[in-house]
């Protein structure tokens, strides 16, 4: 395993200062592209309902999501009487904290020298690499559950609830995509695994190796995981009037703006991370220009996430879990298989399609069974109450 | 941390071993705070989160320990579903009110948890003294800084020399799954309702149902 070249000759104050110089120059990478995608989404689906969208705040209007945000943060901040003081206030930062954390492992590609150092553009190769993504998108949970409770309100209770199942759900399939290209990639590092698909546009790609299916299933849970659009019953007004931040005001609700922004733009570095190649692409005049790639490959995926949003309506709760639980969870483990099967052999790959699709039909016979058995129930108890509330129609 | 480990100057060497110390000394502050709030917080949410905030300390030294993998599962499954599900259960059963006791629940329940803590504490200490695995070495089952990342050789101690055990693992936990399926879907009869069994037993007889 190579570490980054910085450390190679000791820790001296130089490599202190451009580590510091990382943190923050990541840290503010995710801020700014929260504030840019705020417009970016604002625009994009003002151009694809056919209006202007925000143009009054800075040339072009590019600067109305920073007015909005200096607004809010000077707006009152309203804590209800019920609330639980302490939960409350932490609420959002433990939302926000998951979010800037992970950007901290997306590898912008290439290296860069600064005075005689030469670095990674990558803040963190840490040995457990993606996982260290997982983690945080566990935790992440805790910021909108304890939100929804700590406001002592009952439609944030029902909202948060509905939520961290929803959260909880689709880790297991982002888990499990992700466990197929770290199969194929050998390693969970995020630099491993952008090194791995170098070379090669597309060809090389994690979405050619896996075959196109698990990458599908990774964008539609990650889609709900970060609650966007079409999934975003998080806040659904027509229900739950609002949502977990219902009662949230001022820096709390701009908190978790941020954090619901922050983690878009982390899922779209992500997702070009693992199956786009990150950084990989043709060169320009012989030079390697990964960050452009990288950053146009991010762009165009924004695009994709506010195009849905603009497009499908919302999905019921029901249809959310359905799809995740019955659907999303066992094509993505018959998919592990079946690629687990081809990086031994063809013939044992065939073999696991062969299983994965027996495994998938009886899945699907179980699935019918249980819902007609479950029907029949009703139907049985139905009749149970027609019969019991007219005793002359029994006879 | 490695990089500084394998690094021949002996500064650095002293970097490290103090690093290691404050990265040990961060966990266990994190351990003990958190699990002294578990047991000493009124409130079933807050002691929750103290729980994760132990999480995150036995993570932080698996991490010092170089368990990576170990680490990152502790937060995956620990903090990220099995206190979630704490929680749910806490919220749902509406519970997440402050206890106040009177007067314990149980009699004779201190006196107990202080007697088991001192056979706990005594046990440890003795082991310390008699056994080798609390010698503050990194590890004691094999070079860690060989070839191969600490999850590739745990890949590689699964599937080859405890594949047996961890298969069983898993068809244990497939049994807890179905398991729970079953008694899930068992459906709770609304009282005087019939089944289907029933109903034959008693061709056009009457049947008067309580309560409707």
């Amino acid at each position: 395993m190579n570490g980054d070249p910085l450390f190679a000759h000791g820790l001296d104050l130089a490599v202190w200062v451009i580590l510091v110089v990382k943190v923050i120059a990541v840290f503010a990478i995710t801020l700014v592209s929260v504030l840019f995608m705020v417009m970016y989404e604002r625009k994009a689906v003002a151009l694809l309902g056919v209006r202007y969208g925000p143009n009054r705040a800075g040339p072009g209007g590019w600067l109305q999501s920073l007015a909005d945000g200096t607004k809010l943060f000077f707006k009152e901040s309203f804590t209800p009487a019920r609330a639980d003081k302490f939960v409350y206030k932490a609420a959002p930062y433990i939302a926000l904290a998951p979010a800037l954390l992970v950007m901290a492992i997306v590898p912008f590609g290439g290296t860069i020298t600064v005075a005689g150092h030469t670095t990674r553009l990558q803040l963190a190769d840490p040995p457990w690499g993606i996982l260290f993504f997982l983690m945080c998108s566990g935790v992440a949970v805790y910021g909108i559950m304890l939100a929804g409770w700590a406001s002592g309100a009952k439609y944030s209770l029902l909202a948060s609830v509905r939520a961290s199942a929803q959260m909880v759900s689709y880790e297991a399939v982002l888990g499990l995509t992700i466990a197929t290209v770290v199969l194929v990639t050998g390693s969970v590092n995020t630099s491993a695994i952008v090194a791995a698909q170098h070379g090669g546009f597309l060809w090389h790609w994690n979405i050619i190796h896996t075959a196109l299916i698990p990458f599908a299933l990774y964008s539609v849970a990650a889609t709900a995981e970060i609650t966007r659009a079409p999934f975003d019953l998080v806040e659904a007004e027509e229900e739950i009037s609002g949502g977990f931040n219902m009662e949230y005001s001022s820096i709390g609700f701009a908190l978790f703006y941020l954090a619901e922004y922050a983690n878009l733009v982390v899922q779209a570095a992500l997702i070009t991370t693992l199956w786009l190649g990150g950084p990989d692409g043709p060169r320009i005049a012989g030079n390697s220009i990964g960050p452009v790639w990288f950053t146009l490959k991010v762009l165009i995926l924004l695009y994709i996430f506010v195009w849905i949003r603009a497009t499908l309506p919302r999905f019921r709760y029901d249809q959310l879990m359905e799809l995740g639980w019955k659907k999303l969870i066992p094509a993505a483990l018959g998919m592990l298989m079946i690629v687990a099967g081809f990086q031994v052999g063809r013939w044992y790959g065939i073999g696991a399609f062969g299983g994965a699709l027996v495994g998938w039909a009886l899945l699907w016979r179980a699935i019918d069974i249980g819902r007609r058995a479950s029907s029949m129930e009703v139907q049985i108890s139905a009749d149970a109450a027609v019969a019991s509330s007219d005793p002359k129609a029994a006879r | 941390m490695r990089a500084l480990l394998t690094a021949s100057t002996p500064a650095s060497v002293h970097l490290a071993h103090a690093s290691a110390w404050a990265v040990f000394a961060a966990g266990a502050v994190l351990i003990l705070s958190g699990a002294i709030g578990v047991v000493l917080l009124r409130n079933p949410v807050h002691s929750a989160l103290m729980l994760v905030v132990t999480l995150f300390g036995v993570a932080l030294e698996f991490i010092d320990q170089s368990a990576d993998f170990l680490a990152a599962v502790q937060i995956i499954v620990y903090a990220g579903a099995v206190v979630i599900l704490f929680l749910f259960v806490i919220m749902f059963l509406g519970v997440d009110r402050k206890e106040r006791f009177k007067r314990e629940p149980f009699r004779g329940q201190k006196p107990l948890a202080v007697i088991l803590g001192l056979i706990t504490l005594a046990e440890i200490l003795i082991l310390s003294r008699v056994g080798n695995w609390a010698t503050g070495q990194h590890s004691v089952a094999g070079d860690l800084y060989g070839p191969g990342t600490n999850i590739q050789k745990l890949g590689q101690s699964i599937y080859t020399r405890y594949l047996l055990p961890f298969e069983m693992t898993s068809a244990l936990l497939v049994i807890a799954v179905v398991a729970t399926v079953v008694l899930a879907r068992q459906q709770s009869r609304a009282p005087g309702e019939l089944t289907k069994d029933e109903q034959t037993v008693l061709p056009g007889s009457d049947v008067e149902v309580a309560g409707r």
